[in-house]
């Protein structure tokens, strides 16, 4: 176990060395120059040449990546942000909780809805329900995440005026008592985490059909019913019990699909999270804050990954033995 | 593939993806106007669907569009943005007997500078289907080859590549691509490119796994003892045998490959203006979604359509030929 659990952290670890330089040389190669973009172009050549020395721009790209390399790694230190004069770790701590708090209503709303929905399905595969679920299901896993975000900012926010089309609080927010605080981002949150869940939940409802019914066929699911257990608990316990470890195994691996789905929906909404502000570091060309989200996003998709291979390796002991 | 009874998905996703081929050959035969015309940006932007106009073409070049015209015994009156101008009839190159010889109906609707959305959108089927089908055609040739030369190499080989599929596979390459698309303002071939790049390991994998399962069947023995080159056994006899699973893989990579796209338009990395790709379509109309809420409404429908046709299709492959494998959801 032990063996297991150090190989899959340094196959991690070099991943992360691997994909975080691989921007870092991507980036540093592109054409154009943050001094010399936007307002900035019409600074005087010493104006740039001062711009170039403080950012480090006139050192040989070895020197800086030695250098952002080993602040990053060490103090968290990921540059300062050109667009928003401030370090760019501020920017990603600032930006964190935002998408974490979408990402994990989102979520909630995509398990309960395909867990509710599979399970139906799989009680009686071929019935008209099942029917319908399936072909329900696979009608929303084909609409992409940000149209539905726009039909229902159209929808809810335009035609009935129910609900707030944008950002995560309203301008009045700092006037707000805690209680109404809470509601006001729970009013802002509702929309998104809706369409991001109802995106996702059909593909995932889907799954969670298929793994029912292979271990609702099992013998010992016949030993349940016989033994007169009531339908409810042979389904939500011993079944899913079983089912559980490759919802599990998915889980990771929507961890993908989940940031960048954020990004969609956070640009859609104006959600101020870490899609958002890759979204406004790439329109602004602001190269230390573009390399510290896309990096940072990365590392959350790789220690998803290792996080989820863990969790599979401790629900399911055959899997230890395998090669990293 | 073995011949088997088609399920009802697959009838209806190959039906629908059938229809949406034959619209992309057929956008120009089918499209009204030229996708990127734009007769009176003032007077045609932002038109509701259903808007008739009158396209009052002047005899010193340049058009018109006029809500109403009204003959008169001199040339025209034309009520256009909201005044009344009077055209003698020597300045109208197309006026006949009661008014206008042409007209513009915007079906869908118009956008921002006056364009037909019917029209841009009929060519939009072109983009996302050529993204789709040459994307997934580069990731399946190179899944092929990979896979093909992981079983075929050896035990050294194989433990190479496929280590190297599995740190491909955990690369988090959606926002590679956004800092890549983010300087470069990728053309077609480049979004092609790296669509079909980063997405061939599952049927690498696949492929791999197929071919490995045949290596002791008795047809590949004989093959082998009758001097054939590993070469003629994997063309002849292996890839025959192996490819099903790895198709109907590439056929859900399509909606994949389409969907992405898309979403790269959508944020502005994707294929750039004037291109009309649906997803930058979308990304217009998000600017104007309460005034001109048909410019993001429709591409969006027609994009979702398509993604379901293709789900569908990769859905009824599956559930025909190979029925064994689940339905895992994309990434």
């Amino acid at each position: 176990m032990a063996g297991f659990l150090l190989r899959r952290l340094a196959a991690s670890l070099l991943l992360l060395l691997l994909v975080v330089s691989f921007l870092f040389f991507l980036v540093r190669r592109m054409p154009g120059d943050p001094t010399n973009f936007g307002e900035s172009s019409r600074l005087t050549a010493t104006q740039r040449h001062h711009l170039r020395e403080l950012y480090g721009l006139d050192r040989p790209v070895g020197a800086q990546y030695l250098g952002w390399i080993s602040s990053v790694a060490l103090r968290f230190d990921w540059g300062t942000s050109l667009s928003q004069q401030r370090p760019v770790s501020a920017a990603l701590l600032d930006a964190f909780p935002a998408t974490a708090l979408l990402a994990a209503a989102g979520l909630a709303v995509e398990y309960t809805l395909a867990l509710l929905l599979g399970i139906a399905a799989a009680r009686r595969p071929g019935s008209g329900l099942d029917h319908a679920i399936r072909v329900g299901g696979l009608l929303f896993y084909s609409l992409p995440i940000f149209w539905l975000g726009l039909m229902a900012v159209l929808l809810f926010s335009y035609v009935f005026r129910l609900l707030p089309s944008s950002h995560m609080v309203s301008v009045d927010f700092d006037t707000l008592g805690p209680a109404g605080r809470f509601l006001d981002v729970c009013r802002h949150l509702l929309l998104p985490a809706l369409v991001m869940g109802l995106g996702m939940a059909g593909g995932t409802a889907r799954y969670v059909r298929s793994r029912m019914i292979e271990v609702l066929s099992q013998d010992y699911i016949r030993t349940a019913r016989a033994k007169g257990l009531s339908e409810r608990r042979v389904l939500w316990v011993h079944a899913l019990r079983n089912a559980a470890v490759p919802i599990v195994q998915l889980f990771s691996l929507m961890l993908p699909l989940l940031l960048s789905g954020a990004v969609l929906i956070e640009v859609v909404f104006s959600w101020p999270g870490l899609g958002l502000l890759t979204f406004n570091a790439i329109q602004a060309r602001d190269y230390p804050l573009i390399l510290g989200t896309t990096s940072f996003s990365a590392t959350l998709v790789i220690l998803g990954n290792l996080g989820g291979d863990l969790l599979h390796a401790w629900l399911d002991p055959t899997m230890r033995s395998e090669a990293p | 593939m073995t011949r088997r009874k088609p399920t009802a998905t697959l009838l209806w996703g190959g039906t629908l993806a059938t229809l949406l081929a034959l619209t992309a050959l057929a956008a120009p035969l089918l499209a009204p106007y030229d996708p990127a015309e734009q007769l009176d940006p003032p007077a045609g932007l932002y038109r509701p669907p259903g808007t008739v106009l009158a396209a009052v073409h002047l005899a010193g070049g340049g058009w018109r569009l006029a809500d109403r015209v009204r003959r008169t015994p001199e040339g025209l009156e034309i009520e256009r943005l909201g005044t009344v101008e009077t055209l003698s009839g020597r300045e109208v190159a197309n006026l006949t007997a009661r008014g206008v010889a042409d007209r513009r109906v915007f079906l869908l609707g118009s956008d921002k500078f006056g364009r037909d959305l019917a029209s841009r959108m009929l060519y939009g089927t072109r983009v996302s289907l050529a993204v789709g089908l040459l994307s997934v055609a580069l990731s399946l040739s190179l899944g092929v080859l990979v896979g093909s030369a992981a079983a075929m190499g050896g035990r050294g080989a194989d433990f190479l590549i496929m280590r190297g599929v599995d740190a491909l596979m955990a690369f988090p390459f959606l926002f590679l691509m956004m800092a890549l698309a983010a300087f470069f303002h990728p053309g077609p071939a480049l979004i092609v490119t790296m669509l079909g790049a980063t997405s061939w390991m599952q049927i690498s994998r696949l492929i791999r796994a197929e071919i490995l399962g045949l290596q002791n069947r008795e047809f590949i023995v004989a093959a082998r003892s009758l001097g054939q080159t590993p070469f003629a056994i994997l063309w002849r006899h292996l890839l025959p045998n192996a490819y099903t699973p790895a198709v109907i893989r590439a056929a859900l990579l399509i909606a994949d490959m389409i969907l992405i796209e898309s979403s790269l338009s959508f944020l502005g990395l994707g294929l750039q203006p004037p291109i009309p790709s649906w997803g930058n379509m979308i990304a217009e109309g998000q600017e104007v979604l309460l005034q001109g809420w048909w410019v993001a409404t429709f591409p969006g429908a027609a994009l979702a359509l398509t993604i379901l046709a293709f789900n569908l299709l990769a859905d009824g492959l599956r559930d025909t030929f190979d029925p064994r494998t689940a339905t895992l959801p994309r990434l």
